[in-house]
C-alpha cells in the first residue's frame, strides 16, 4: 500500500515539475531571445539606425533607413490587398452560402495557410517577378498579401459567428435586408474581434522572410517606386547576418530588434482592443 | 379532429381581421412543426397565444413577420394575409417593417439608446418628415420608457436594466409604424415588476396597433388579451374570446391546460 502511494506522489511531483519547467522554458524562449537582441543590438540602435543608409563592408556605422521604410510599404500594401479580401472572404464564409461552398472556401484558407512562406515566394516570383523582370516591392506585397487573405478571413469569420443569433434577428425584423444587417449590426458588434485579428495578421507576415527573398529582394539605397526592389528588414537582417562583417552583424542584431519591437507593438496593441471589453453582452 | 379555427375565431370577433392564417403547414427539415393552422386576428385586439414547450406557438408566430424563412431548411405551406394580401409574395423587407417584433430576451444592438431607436426609421428611409431626435422622444414615449433615459439617450444600451432593455427593443419596433407588433414571451427573462411594465404597455398600444403575444403564463394572457389562441402538438386546437377560453373552452385539452392536469 504504502508502495504504491509514494510511487504515486512521487508520479505526481515529476509530472508537476515538469509541467512547470516547460512553462518556465516558454517563457524564456521569447525572454532569451530579447535579452541576446538587445544585448548585441542595442548599442547599434540610435537614431541614425533609422534614418542612414546600409554602408558598404569595411565601413561602420548607417543604417537601415531604407529597411524600415520598405518594410512598411510592402507590409502596407499586403495590408491593403490582403486585410479586405480577407475581410469580405471571412462575412462570406459566416454569413452566406450553404454547406458545400463554404466548405470548401474554408478548407482552402486552412491550407493556404499552412502553404510554407518559401513557395508562396516562388509563386509570386512566378506571376509578378517573372512577367516584369525585376524585382519589386508590389511583388513582395503580394506574396505577403497571400499569406494575410486566409489568416485574416478566418479570423473575421469566427468573431462574426460570435454575434447572437437574436441580434441578427433585431435587425431583420425591423425591414433590413441581409447585406444592411451585416454591414450595420453584425460587423459592428464583431469589430473589436476583427480589428484584433487583422493586426496579429499583419504583425506575423512582417516578419516574413522567405516571400521577400524572390520578391521584393533587397537594395541598399532608398527605393524609387513600388515597382522596384525594395530592402526590407527581415531580408535585411538575413543579408547581413550571412555576410563576414562584424560591423553588418552588429547592425543585424540591431535590424531583429526593432522588428520584434515592432511585432510586440502590434501585439500589444491587439491586446489593448480586446481589453477595452467586447461590446456584446454575455 | 382538427377544430375549424375559422368558425371559433369569428365568436370571437366581428371586425374585419388585420392579419389571417389559412391552412399554414411549417416544416423544419423533414419535421412538421405546424398542422394546418387558420387563425384570424383582428384589428386593434390583442391576441395572446399559449399552450406547453414545443407546441408550435413560437413557430407560428415567428411565420407572421417571416423570420422564420431564414432559417436553414425551413419551408411553409399556406397562406398568411396582411389587409388581405398574401405576405408570402410580397417583398420580404416591407412586411417585416409593417409588422413588427420583440423577442424573448431583450436584444439591443451594441450602439446607443439613441441609435437603437433611430436603427429602423434609417434603414426604412422614414427620417425625412420628423427629424431623429423627434422619432426617438415619440418612440420612447410610446414605450413608456422616455422619462427613465431621457438624460442618456448617448449612453450604451447596454447600461439599463433588462426590464429597461425590453421596452427599448419595443420603442424600438415601434418607431417604424408597424401595423401588427409581434412579441414572442417578451418578459420570460424579466422580474414582476418589470412585466406588470410591459402588461401595461400593451394594453395601452392596442388603439396603434394590432397585437400578437405568446405567452407561457397564463396570467399574463388573462390579463392582457382580447382573444387567446391554444396551440397543442403543432395544431391550434381552439381560439375565442380570453374569457371563454379560460372559464369555458368547448375542447377537452384546452380545459385539461388550463387547469394544470398538463403542460
Amino acid at each position: 500500500m504504502t508502495t504504491r502511494n509514494s510511487r504515486r506522489n512521487a508520479i505526481n511531483n515529476v509530472m508537476l515539475t515538469l509541467c512547470g519547467v516547460c512553462a518556465v522554458l516558454t517563457v524564456s524562449a521569447l525572454l532569451w531571445t530579447l535579452g541576446y537582441l538587445v544585448y548585441y543590438g542595442g548599442k547599434s540602435v540610435d537614431l541614425g539606425f533609422f534614418t542612414k543608409l546600409p554602408l558598404p563592408p569595411g565601413q561602420n556605422g548607417g543604417g537601415m533607413g531604407n529597411a524600415i521604410l520598405g518594410s512598411a510599404e510592402i507590409v502596407v500594401l499586403a495590408s491593403m490587398i490582403g486585410l479586405p479580401i480577407g475581410f469580405f472572404a471571412g462575412v462570406y464564409l459566416a454569413e452566406f452560402g450553404g454547406k458545400t461552398l463554404p466548405f470548401i472556401v474554408r478548407y482552402t484558407a486552412d491550407l493556404l495557410n499552412g502553404v510554407p512562406s518559401i513557395v508562396i515566394g516562388i509563386f509570386a516570383w512566378t506571376v509578378v517577378v517573372v512577367p516584369m523582370h525585376h524585382f519589386s516591392a508590389l511583388a513582395g506585397g503580394l506574396a505577403l498579401s497571400l499569406m494575410l487573405i486566409p489568416i485574416t478571413a478566418r479570423s473575421t469569420e469566427q468573431f462574426l459567428l460570435e454575434v447572437p443569433r437574436s441580434m441578427r434577428e433585431g435587425a431583420l425584423a425591423l425591414g433590413a435586408n441581409k447585406w444592411r444587417t451585416i454591414a450595420t449590426v453584425i460587423v459592428p458588434a464583431a469589430r473589436k474581434g476583427i480589428m484584433t485579428g487583422m493586426i496579429l495578421g499583419v504583425a506575423r507576415i512582417s516578419g516574413e522572410t522567405a516571400p521577400l527573398l524572390f520578391t521584393s529582394l533587397n537594395n541598399q539605397y532608398w527605393s524609387t517606386g513600388l515597382s522596384e526592389p525594395t530592402a526590407s528588414l527581415p531580408v535585411m537582417i538575413f543579408t547581413h547576418a550571412v555576410a563576414p562583417y562584424d560591423d553588418w552583424h552588429r547592425q543585424a542584431w540591431a535590424a531583429g530588434l526593432v522588428l520584434l519591437a515592432l511585432v510586440l507593438l502590434a501585439n500589444i496593441a491587439a491586446r489593448m482592443v480586446i481589453s477595452r471589453g467586447t461590446s456584446l453582452p454575455r | 379532429m382538427i377544430p375549424t379555427s375559422t368558425e371559433t375565431s369569428t365568436q370571437a370577433h366581428t371586425a374585419v381581421p388585420k392579419m389571417r392564417a389559412a391552412n399554414v403547414n411549417f416544416f423544419y427539415g423533414s419535421f412538421k412543426a405546424l398542422h394546418d393552422v387558420s387563425l384570424e386576428f383582428a384589428a386593434n385586439k390583442v391576441t395572446a397565444l399559449i399552450g406547453p414547450s414545443g407546441c408550435g406557438k413560437s413557430t407560428f408566430l415567428r411565420n407572421l413577420n417571416r423570420i422564420n424563412e431564414t432559417l436553414r431548411d425551413t419551408r411553409i405551406e399556406g397562406e398568411i394575409t396582411l389587409d388581405g394580401e398574401n405576405i408570402l409574395d410580397k417583398d420580404v423587407t416591407e412586411i417585416r417593417r409593417r409588422i413588427g417584433m420583440v423577442f424573448q430576451r431583450p436584444n439591443p444592438f451594441p450602439k446607443s439608446i439613441f441609435e437603437n431607436i433611430i436603427y429602423g426609421p434609417r434603414i426604412n428611409g422614414m427620417l425625412k418628415k420628423k427629424t431623429a431626435a423627434e422619432v426617438v422622444e415619440q418612440s420612447l414615449r410610446r414605450a413608456a420608457l422616455w422619462d427613465e433615459v431621457k438624460d442618456k439617450l448617448n449612453e450604451s444600451a447596454y447600461a439599463i436594466s433588462g426590464g429597461q432593455q425590453q421596452r427599448l427593443c419595443i420603442a424600438r419596433a415601434l418607431a417604424v409604424d408597424p401595423e401588427v407588433l409581434l412579441l414572442d414571451e417578451p418578459c420570460s427573462a424579466l422580474d414582476p415588476i418589470a412585466t406588470a411594465k410591459i402588461e401595461d404597455l400593451l394594453v395601452g398600444l392596442k388603439n396603434q396597433c394590432t397585437i400578437v403575444i405568446v405567452t407561457h403564463n397564463m396570467q399574463q394572457a388573462a390579463r392582457v388579451a382580447d382573444t387567446t389562441g391554444f396551440f397543442l402538438l403543432g395544431r391550434l386546437i381552439e381560439h375565442d374570446k380570453t374569457d371563454v377560453i379560460f372559464k369555458n373552452p368547448s375542447k377537452k385539452e384546452t380545459e385539461d391546460y388550463i387547469t394544470g392536469r398538463f403542460g
